[in-house]
């Protein structure tokens, strides 16, 4: 692995710094096909609440706002852990890598946990679209609030879901020596996948939370 | 040996953007339970897009990035505005005309 780290390149580039540049470029590709992915649920989201803006601001008030603000500051906590992961890597350093590795799984392990008890109190609330919604206020278009409340979050979760399977592989690849300052593609790219997710809920926790609080 | 071009940010950069983005939190629930009237969303959106604009420039080192990368993120929120312009043009005109006939 060893090698690997130090300046091995596949044959169709001409440097290490040229794959590098050429896997930035395919990940910020990626990433923005999400951001129109994402971006349709934010639009049916907009058309909605243009439609419906009452049903919104009255569905909003049964979110919590004191657990989606402590995930706020937990998801943009990981960000930072995820940011000084890649800087250990980009220096070399490999226990500062893996520490914030996993610090930044602990962190979205958390944001998941209470994005669970969250959904556990919408079920006994009866706030699930469907046959057993109880609303006391416009129950049809609340119920349009709520399936978009728990499809882009759900989304959004599945993201971390999948970021936190990644970060596993690479804590255990980075635990073994395969990063360093020659080669840590990998690691920075992951780093980017992750702060698009955290950018998701900086835009998700305003408008699913804080809609007609005053 | 470096594999890139990549600069590396200051570890004093990462926790003043991290302490900005925490404030930038704590303004917009502050915000939400003032009246401002329509202003709210428009607030809450700045600081939203203010937040993901400092993500992006420097815990995602877009800064640091070529003009090819800047492309490819201008890009993305390109045909984001197309789609949002577009749908929300024909949502909110809807009612200007009556119906033909109607």
């Amino acid at each position: 692995m060893s090698d690997h780290a130090a300046h091995s390149y596949q044959h169709q580039f001409d440097s290490a710094e040229h794959q590098h540049s050429a896997a930035q470029l395919g990940m910020w590709v990626f990433i923005a096909q999400e951001i129109l992915f994402f971006g349709g649920l934010f639009l049916a989201y907009t058309v909605y609440r243009y439609a419906y803006p009452t049903a919104f601001a009255q569905a909003s008030h049964h979110l919590d706002v004191t657990l989606g603000c402590f995930n706020t500051a937990v998801l943009i906590g990981s960000s930072l852990t995820m940011a000084l992961a890649v800087h250990g890597a980009q220096l070399g350093q490999r226990w500062t890598q893996v520490i914030f590795l996993v610090l930044t799984m602990v962190l979205g392990a958390v944001f998941l946990g209470v994005k669970a008890v969250e959904y556990g109190h919408k079920f006994h609330e009866h706030l699930v679209p469907g046959p057993n919604f109880l609303f006391d206020g416009d129950v049809r278009h609340a119920q349009i609030f709520f399936s978009l409340y728990f499809v882009m979050t759900g989304l959004h979760a599945l993201h971390m879901i999948i970021g936190i399977g990644i970060l596993a592989v690479l804590t255990f690849q980075a635990a073994r020596g395969a990063f360093g300052v020659g080669y840590y593609s990998p690691v920075e790219l992951t780093g980017l996948y992750w702060h698009f997710v955290d950018i998701i809920w900086i835009f998700l926790f305003p408008l699913l939370y804080l809609i007609g609080r005053h | 040996m470096s594999a890139g071009s990549d600069h590396v940010v200051s570890l004093k950069l990462y926790f003043a953007i991290f302490a900005a983005l925490m404030v930038l939190t704590a303004l917009t629930v502050w915000v939400a339970f003032i009246d401002l009237g329509a202003m709210n969303t428009v607030v809450a959106l700045a600081v939203a897009v203010t937040k993901a604009t400092l993500v992006i420039l420097f815990f995602m080192h877009v800064k640091y990035s070529s003009r090819l990368t800047w492309l490819v993120v201008a890009s993305g929120f390109f045909f984001l505005a197309i789609m949002f312009a577009l749908t929300m043009a024909d949502v909110v005109s809807r009612g200007w005309l009556g119906t033909p006939g109607g």
